[in-house]
């Protein structure tokens, strides 16, 4: 009989079936040789597509000197393979709201805050949580990043909730998410999260099919509505489960919507097919549907963003000179050329400061201050994506990020929800 | 295949007495050792560990090792699961039936119809053309075809034949059983038309001598003789769409569910006890329908 143990199992499970992709990576990196050559090292990332750019990897490679291998995954699968494979990965590119699934599997080390040269320079949003005086993103709900960025000490698993020297990741990317509209085919503005649920767009609203994400946008709409109230979105009940997969069910069978979408070129072709016209979204996909020659709104709602936030963590198998050229990293990363190029496509840097010495000044106003384009905006690939005169939806960076009401999610009801999520596709 | 016969047990051998290990009644097991090999490392082991894994204990975070069955009851005590795999059997039922009724008269024009074993053979490659192309590229490109702005409304609208466009023909049960009978005709068409061309001509000669109407000599001859390649193609097609998740949530957009899908999200989820069981359940109950076709069938006769 064949001893399993539960690693080997789940190791040789995944390697087998799920992860295909694990077949492109080679994990083999032979013994470690002890030199004091940083340039012997290869660190390997992983994470999800937002930030694994080929670009960014060559730039890092040729100003740090050692090597770097990216592997692009999905968030789920990026997910797994943290908590399962911890041999897979050095730095774990990861969002916030997988920490209290990540963290606790000790797969990571914490960081020492002090070796970072900028952490000061990363926005409040991350170390304090207080963006400004009275801004609705200090009390956000769900899993937001102040909630788990800290642990209590260097070989602690558990979150401190006052900011510490060690950090559980670096942040360096994040957003605001909301409902993106086709102008031309809605006719008005849209101001509230309520109208996803308008019967005036039956069959023609779409939601993300992410559980732990599309529970948050329908938890949105329902107390956008007034029929349901919630303590802490990001952590509900079960009879809040059922309750909001009731009234989720309920639009469905009255045909309220079109589809729904999973993956990010989904949602620009039901936007751009006119198949939907109203429908959650990510910011960069309302740039390409309006690289499409389409008009797109990612509108300002009055109930506040849906934020989220991503950073870098690094695997306990680091140490010694690889760790060294890891710290190295964390630093490249914050220095500002990665958040020029990160803000150049609409997400925001950690360091926004730091990410201003990279960007012209007319780019700063647009991405940042909400001002009109003194010039056409071109993203980090050469192609144009705004006009001269356009004004980015949302306005400033403290307008929209002060604006978030909750952070994408880690229920301790996951598996519950999942299930509820489950009843409402199959009804 | 050139293979020795093993030395009956009655009749002692030459080598063995000359030697200790007879190399010759080794010689099937070598050559079979390879496809064993393979076919435990990949897939009776990652089988069992699944059933393993399928009793282990779970908290909604982490699995334990342990024995529970808890996961399997909660499948067959939740109406969500219930109804997941009834939607199953429902896409797996419709898509059987279309798939039958386009391939078994596709098969008959085939090798009935078309006398020249030539162009049997052309006929029979154009109807493969399309999976050429990648199953998803096949999927996908329904969409733009049958969408509320695609190609059937505006022509339909053109026509004035409607006003409004329909919206049913995208992202509705319509649109999924579409698909995959598109992506899954042809597993039951080779077959059938496989069995068809070993049909004796002289039997349907002889039938329509007696006086055999054209239907009576379809129930009575071919049916019957073409039954294996019908078994075998409804196992193909059944199998398949059991197993499907893609199709279904693309082409339904996401409104609808299968039990791959289920394990899917579930996977994603990492509730890999729960989805272990789910798989398990899935696969006996394909399994049994498989051999309930074998049963019906004797598929035998084909190889």
């Amino acid at each position: 009989m064949f001893k399993i143990s539960r690693r080997n199992f789940v190791t040789g499970g995944l390697a087998t079936g799920a992860a295909i992709a694990a077949a492109s990576c080679n994990p083999n990196r032979g013994p470690t040789i002890i030199t004091n050559k940083i340039k012997d090292v290869t660190l390997r990332l992983m994470g999800t597509g937002a930030a694994q750019i080929n670009d960014i990897r060559e730039r890092a490679e040729k100003e740090l000197g050692f090597k770097i291998k990216m592997r692009a995954l999905s968030t789920a699968e990026n997910i797994q393979i943290a908590i399962t494979q911890p041999k897979q990965y050095d730095i774990y590119d990861g969002e916030f709201f997988s920490l209290p699934l990540v963290v606790p599997s000790g797969n990571l080390q914490a960081i020492d805050t002090r070796k970072v040269k900028n952490f000061d320079k990363i926005t409040p949003i991350f170390r304090t949580g207080e963006l400004y005086p009275g801004a609705r993103v200090n009390t956000s709900q769900g899993t937001a990043p102040r909630k788990v960025m800290f642990v209590k000490g260097q070989n602690s698993t558990e979150f401190a909730t006052s900011p510490t020297d060690w950090a559980t990741m670096i942040p360096f990317q994040f957003n605001a998410d909301t409902l993106g509209y086709r102008p031309d085919l809605v006719n008005r503005k849209i101001e509230s999260w309520a109208e996803l649920f308008n019967p005036e767009f039956r069959g023609k609203t779409s939601i993300l099919d992410i559980p732990s994400i599309g529970i948050m946008d329908a938890a949105m709409v329902m107390e956008a509505q007034g029929l349901m109230k919630f303590s802490d979105k990001g952590n509900m009940t079960r009879e809040e489960l059922d309750q909001v997969t009731n009234i989720l069910i309920e639009q469905k069978k009255a045909g309220q919507f079109r589809a729904f979408w999973k993956t990010f070129d989904e949602s620009v072709n039901f936007m751009s097919s006119g198949e939907v016209v109203l429908q959650s979204m990510w910011s960069p996909a309302v740039t390409a549907v309006k690289a499409r020659g389409l008009k797109c709104v990612y509108a300002r709602l009055k109930e506040g963003y849906r934020g989220w936030g991503g950073g870098l963590g690094l695997s306990k198998n680091l140490s010694g000179i690889e760790l060294d050229a890891a710290y190295e990293y964390l630093n490249w990363v914050l220095e500002g050329w990665v958040g020029g190029f990160l803000s150049r496509q609409g997400y925001y840097s950690a360091a926004p400061e730091n990410a201003r010495k990279y960007m012209k000044p007319p780019e700063w106003d647009f991405w940042y201050e909400g001002k009109p384009a003194a010039i056409d905006i071109i993203d980090p690939f050469g192609k144009k994506i705004e006009s001269q005169g356009a004004v980015r939806d949302g306005g400033s960076f403290s307008d929209r990020m002060g604006d978030v009401a909750c952070w994408n999610s880690f229920m301790p009801e996951q598996v519950y929800l999942v299930y509820k999520w489950t009843e409402f596709i199959v009804a | 295949m050139a293979v020795t016969q093993l030395p009956t047990s009655g009749e002692p051998t030459r080598s063995r007495r000359a030697k200790g290990v007879n190399w010759k009644a080794l010689q099937p097991y070598l050559l079979s050792a390879p496809q064993t090999l393979v076919f435990l490392l990949f897939l009776v082991i990652p089988i069992a560990a699944i059933v393993v894994v399928s009793f282990w204990n779970f908290n909604g975070f982490a699995m334990f090792p342990g024995f529970t069955l808890n996961n399997y009851l909660g499948i067959f005590t939740s109406k969500v699961y219930l109804a997941t795999y009834l939607n199953t059997f429902k896409f797996a039922f419709l898509v059987w039936l279309v798939c039958l009724s386009i391939s078994y008269p596709v098969a008959y024009f085939l090798s009935f119809h078309i006398k020249n074993p030539k162009l049997q053979t052309i006929w029979f490659l154009i109807c493969t053309v399309p999976f050429l192309t990648s199953n998803i590229i096949r999927m996908i490109s329904w969409i733009p075809f049958l969408g509320r702005e695609g190609l059937i409304n505006q022509a339909l609208m053109g026509l004035g034949l409607t006003k409004q466009p329909i919206e049913i023909f995208l992202f509705s049960d319509f649109s999924v059983v579409l698909a995959m009978v598109h992506l899954y005709a042809l597993f039951m068409v080779a077959p059938i038309f496989n069995s068809m061309i070993r049909i004796d001509r002289n039997l349907v000669s002889a039938a329509e001598d007696a006086g055999a109407s054209p239907f009576q000599i379809q129930k009575e001859i071919i049916v019957p003789l073409a039954a294996p390649g019908i078994a075998i193609g409804s196992i193909f097609v059944v199998t398949l769409v059991m197993g499907e998740f893609a199709t279904m949530r693309i082409m339904s957009g996401g409104k609808s569910s299968s039990v791959g899908y289920l394990i899917k999200n579930q996977l994603d989820s990492l509730q890999y006890p729960l989805a272990a069981a789910n798989a398990i359940v899935l696969l006996i109950i394909t399994l049994t329908i498989v051999f309930a076709i074998l049963r019906a069938v004797d598929i035998r006769k084909e190889l």
